[in-house]
């Protein structure tokens, strides 16, 4: 038994490419003022959503980032097959509580900043496998939740260093379908845990560069392509630091991506 | 081998990380802290020369109340949501007085409040002050030990 669809060390070549039919994005107020702000499908005015805490805020983002999606293809929520999904809280509460009024069957995914990824080449791999025909691929994340998680409390009194970076409130979320007229999910290279002992909580750009910058070179050596072929190479939230410490070491690796490759934290601010 | 090499390159990227990472201005950081903190400090003295003066107090009396206001002064503006925009600025300028000391306390208190006042007030409230409690009572026990066979 081979396996048909794998190329190169770590990548999935689709054959029966999945489309994107629709896709929903949810932000908060400062998201909202950002340079993107006119591509977003609501922008909040209060980060608390009219709910009574950051999580049930953040839960109900997902809800309503996948009904906008919905909405767009002209579907019902019983159409959707499988919802994959997740976001940054102990067990993935605002995804799985989302997942419970939309009733939807649901696959919980944790992959922190790369959920988006992992769950669009899931649902890809969903589709293409011919399982499903109609996926909803999501995430969220939301500062104060985030903050809480993670960090210290909003009232807290200490200074941010130059290089942390802001979690997005947001939800985005898209559909996937084994008939559409694109744009279409043709590859995709799972990367490595790569950890080069950054234990700096507030530099999460230089800890995740490595990772990302030996995701993409894998990518073009399994797939042959060249990074000039792309329109736009994005990475989810290395910040301007990370991504110019990505860069450095993929010219080491001989591939020269500068012009053609950005970063959703970047964008988005 | 490999896993030396490894360990070089891990050690060699640190080093790239260390030095090229964007460093916070510590020479304003400094300044606002000294501003800031000395601000805290003057209205502090303050305070005490009211209190020791019109309300008839010994000077040891009108310090320990110094403390209560300064620690009531901290926890209000905290709860106005002042408190952590003076500290975004003033860094240990306003964490080290005993205004930031409250600041630390009530922060995590505020933020659990939604998950009850058992478990979430009381139970989360010394989560930032309580290593400075355990290890500041601790070593003041230990000092005041030392002390007594001493003397």
């Amino acid at each position: 038994m081979v396996a048909l669809k794998k190329i190169g060390r770590q990548t999935i070549k689709f054959l029966n490419p999945p489309s994107i039919l629709t896709t929903a994005s949810i932000v908060g107020p400062k998201e909202g003022e950002g340079p993107l702000a006119q591509y977003y499908d609501e922008v909040l005015e209060d980060d608390l959503f009219g709910e009574d805490s950051w999580e049930k805020a953040e839960s109900k983002l997902v809800k309503e980032a996948v009904k906008i999606a919905i909405r767009k293809a002209k579907l019902k929520i019983p159409d959707i097959e499988f919802m994959l999904g997740g976001d940054l809280l102990n067990q993935l509460m605002s995804t799985s509580f989302a997942a419970r009024d939309l009733e939807i069957p649901f696959y919980g995914l944790y992959g922190a900043c790369s959920t988006m990824a992992e769950s669009l080449n899931l649902a890809a791999v969903l589709i293409d496998g011919g399982y499903a025909d109609k996926v909803v691929a999501t995430t969220s994340s939301h500062f104060s939740s985030a903050e809480r998680q993670f960090r210290y409390p909003l009232e807290l009194g200490n200074q941010r260093a130059p290089t942390a970076q802001w979690t997005v409130t947001g939800s985005g979320a898209a559909i996937l379908t084994s008939n559409g007229n694109g744009p279409f999910i043709t590859y995709s290279t799972i990367g490595k845990v790569i950890d080069f002992g950054i234990v700096d909580s507030n530099n999460m750009g230089a800890a995740m560069a490595p990772a990302a910058a030996n995701t993409i070179t894998t990518h073009l050596m399994d797939t042959g392509l060249q990074p000039k072929e792309y329109d736009l190479i994005i990475t989810g939230d290395l910040g301007k630091y990370g991504r110019d410490i990505a860069i450095e070491l993929m010219k080491k690796e001989g591939f020269e991506i500068v012009k053609n490759f950005t970063d959703c934290g970047i964008e988005n601010f | 081998m490999t896993r030396r090499l490894q360990t070089n390159e891990k050690k060699n990227y640190q080093k790239l990380v260390e030095n090229t990472a964007p460093k916070p201005n510590y020479f304003t950081n400094c300044i606002w802290a000294f501003v800031v903190g000395g601000i805290i400090c003057i209205i502090g003295q303050f305070v005490h020369n009211m209190i020791e003066n019109n309300l008839g107090l010994t000077h040891l009396e009108a310090t320990n109340a110094t403390i209560l206001v300064m620690i009531f002064l901290g926890a209000a503006l905290t709860g106005l949501g002042v408190y952590d925009r003076i500290g975004k600025k003033a860094g240990a300028g306003s964490i080290v007085p005993i205004t930031g000391f409250a600041n630390s306390v009530v922060s995590p208190a505020m933020e659990y409040k939604r998950e009850g006042f058992i478990f979430g007030v009381a139970a989360r409230m010394f989560i930032l002050a309580g290593p400075v409690l355990v290890y500041g009572i601790t070593s003041s026990v230990i000092v005041g030990i030392i002390y007594y066979l001493l003397k």
